[in-house]
């Protein structure tokens, strides 16, 4: 079954490269998505076997990390038919600039969407900190031709930033297992498993000034795929480049995945005595990168790179949530959920403007209400969830955060947290509002024949986070709780 | 064997300054070659006779596609791009050697008071290690051209696998392979955007690509 999630979806993409009917691929694209979200889901009824003798398999955090990527890309695959129906295939003109481009082949943007998931799923599922590696960097190959659909001189600049800067942290987190390899040596002993479970169970033997070296490489390189500041320099060109459907998964979904590769470590770590260590480390990064998101979210022109550095703020917040560790954990694994859920929505509604206003400059964008009602709805609402206004579900997992850090009595972190968040709700709130009331420009139309999917997708990830802020689901909340004791100490 | 694995260090250690001291383009492409090759025999070398089929194949395949087709696929982005042949670095050459020495310096330092606990074939394995990630960096940092960027992530990576094998590291195949493969795909698609920036821009020049860009407000 593990096998299964991860070539379903990589033979479909390699298929999609070959069939030349747009149709028949698009169907392909959404059917794929469907049975691989249905065996992710399957999982939580049957818990799968582990495969490959033990490097693939499925734990609390995985099974959590897994579903929401299945449930965002099956939701940006509806998206994405729609997106894709309406784009024209001949060279158009640039919305910002004027300049004639064309896209890339549809055929290979699907067959990457497909490759990316298939990634992206190996990433969750690999428990072999060498083969997690590989899913990592395979995501970064697979997302760059995403970010380049639109054949232009700003998205390629973007792609290239994107390749090169995460290739190079890639390389670092490379060395930081080479050095994790080290740490689990012992003179006499031949062979070191890289395998999570062994190295937990080893985990008090592990040599701390080795261990200690590994979780700064590995944080660097890790840190600079999820946008932890300083390191995020590539994430808002490529997020404000990527065609909108990318940019939603590439914030919700693959910014997790590399989250998780800095979880596995500091699983390691925190078995092995060093959690105070790594908890510092964490808190700093989350701490600089919420506001190195605040500097740039107040005063940001382009509404696509305003949400890019809400996303370095929330991989700060996670990053802030474990650094705490007791509850902080419970509400970064929350967060994980409900960060995806309402930037993939903010993202879907921000490429239906986009295609309507022809600009990414925030203040060209008025009357967003009375143009694109329901958008214009989410738009608004997104924003309250986004920035943490109850009762969307971001409010929820910001506030457990928060808690946290007030029982264990640091009183500078939560300070410095609510402030923060506080510069950044003023920063958006401007901006957004000003996107949405207002009379729309006299030369704004909607062009006939909106795909439905483009505004009932984001609706019904609208209503998901509406009901994550009022209701967790309690066989949810079980597996957070589970996934958060992982994270703890033993 | 620890006077063959001296010999590869050394040279390794030697093809990191060429590849700082070079302004030829097709002298650094052979250069990162040269050290896909060293390394490839590094990693048999340094198992110290204890040989699996995989621990002579893998090495053989890696160097195989570091030495040859890696830079083949660079050679051919460099024809189509149509560059200036020179690395036109934002230092000079003579900088980027003092730079070097400083980092050898570095690297000897760590390997020192980074102690392994096996005690490793040759004292200079940590160091050279180092040393050619170092390099890498410095590539990436004070070189715009994109080839040259190609060449510095090809040297940073050289260099992680250096300390790979410097500690015998036996990693699973699928991994290993896993790891190869992704490289290779790598600089692939980073040929492939070489090729478009080169059409899109008529340049190279990764320092001119600052359209993306914030001020702090």
């Amino acid at each position: 079954m593990i096998l299964l999630l991860i070539l379903i979806p990589a033979l479909a993409g390699a298929a999609a490269f070959l069939i030349g009917r747009d149709s028949i691929r698009r169907g392909l694209l959404v059917s794929a998505a469907l049975v691989q979200f249905a065996l992710s889901v399957a999982t939580w009824i049957l818990p799968p076997a582990p495969a490959l003798s033990g490097w693939l398999a499925e734990d609390a955090i995985g099974r959590l990390f897994l579903t929401l990527t299945s449930l965002l890309f099956l939701a940006s695959s509806f998206y994405a038919v729609a997106y894709l129906r309406g784009e024209r295939a001949e060279s158009h003109s640039d919305f910002e600039e004027g300049l004639l481009f064309s896209n890339a082949r549809e055929a290979s943007f699907t067959g990457c969407l497909l490759l990316f998931l298939s990634a992206m799923t190996l990433v969750t599922l690999s428990q072999h900190l060498g083969l997690l590696w590989v899913a990592v960097e395979a995501t970064t190959l697979a997302s760059a031709p995403l970010i380049y659909f639109h054949r232009h001189h700003r998205s390629l600049e973007a792609t290239w930033k994107y390749l090169l800067i995460c290739s190079v942290g890639i390389a670092l987190a490379l060395l930081g297992i080479f050095f994790l390899a080290v740490a689990a040596t012992s003179p006499g002993t031949a062979a070191v498993s890289l395998v999570l479970k062994d190295l937990l169970s080893d985990a008090p033997h592990l040599n701390p000034l080795w261990l200690k070296a590994a979780f700064v490489l590995m944080l660097v390189g890790y840190g600079t795929k999820m946008g932890l500041a300083p390191f995020h320099s590539w994430l808002p060109d490529a997020h404000s480049e990527a065609p909108s459907v990318a940019s939603a998964l590439l914030s919700g979904a693959l910014l997790n995945c590399a989250f998780l590769g800095i979880l596995r470590i500091h699983q390691i770590c925190v078995a092995s005595g060093l959690a105070d260590f790594s908890e510092r480390l964490l808190l700093v990064l989350g701490l600089l990168s919420m506001a190195v998101a605040a500097i740039f979210i107040t005063g940001q022109v382009d509404y696509k790179r305003m949400l890019a550095y809400s996303s370095v703020e929330h991989m700060g917040i996670l990053a802030v949530g474990v650094g705490l560790g007791g509850a902080g954990l419970f509400g970064s694994m929350l967060h994980v959920i409900n960060h995806s859920l309402t930037k993939v929505m903010l993202f879907m509604v921000a490429g239906n403007l986009l295609a309507v206003y022809h600009t990414k400059t925030a203040k060209n964008v008025s009357g967003a209400l009375q143009v694109l009602p329901v958008s214009g709805l989410l738009w608004v609402l997104g924003f309250l969830a986004i920035t943490g206004s109850p009762p969307f579900g971001p409010f929820l997992s910001e506030f457990t955060i928060l808690k946290a850090a007030l029982d264990q009595g640091r009183s500078f972190v939560a300070i410095a947290y609510l402030i923060l968040l506080a510069i950044i709700l003023a920063g958006m709130a401007t901006p957004v509002l000003a996107m949405a009331q207002g009379t729309p420009r006299e030369d704004i139309v909607v062009p006939a024949g909106r795909g439905v999917a483009l505004s009932a997708v984001p609706a019904i990830l609208g209503a998901a986070i509406l009901l994550m802020g009022v209701y967790v689901p309690p066989v949810l909340s079980r597996t957070i709780h589970e996934a958060a004791r992982l994270l703890g100490p033993r | 064997m620890s006077q063959l694995v001296n010999a590869i260090l050394v040279f390794l250690v030697l093809t990191g300054f060429l590849l700082l001291a070079s302004s030829r383009l097709v002298a650094c492409i052979r250069a990162v070659a040269i050290q896909g090759i060293l390394l490839g025999i590094l990693a048999i070398a340094a198992q110290d006779g204890n040989l699996s089929v995989f621990g002579v194949l893998l090495p053989l395949i890696s160097a195989a596609v570091k030495g040859f087709i890696l830079p083949w696929l660079i050679m051919r982005a460099m024809r189509d791009a149509d560059t200036v042949r020179e690395v036109e670095p934002l230092i000079g050459y003579n900088l980027s050697v003092i730079i070097g020495a400083i980092a050898l310096g570095v690297s000897l330092w760590l390997g020192q008071h980074l102690p392994l606990p096996n005690r490793p074939t040759s004292f200079l394995l940590v160091p050279a290690a180092f040393f050619t990630c170092l390099v890498g960096f410095v590539l990436l940092i004070t070189r715009r051209k994109a080839i040259t960027q190609v060449l510095g992530y090809l040297t940073l990576e050289n260099g992680v696998y250096a300390f790979g094998a410097a500690v015998a590291l036996e990693m699973p195949v699928l991994v290993e392979l896993g790891i190869l493969l992704d490289v290779f795909v790598g600089v692939f698609v980073m040929g492939i955007a070489i090729f478009h920036i080169s059409r899109q821009f008529d340049h190279i020049d990764t320092g001119r690509l600052v359209a993306l860009s914030d001020r702090v407000p």
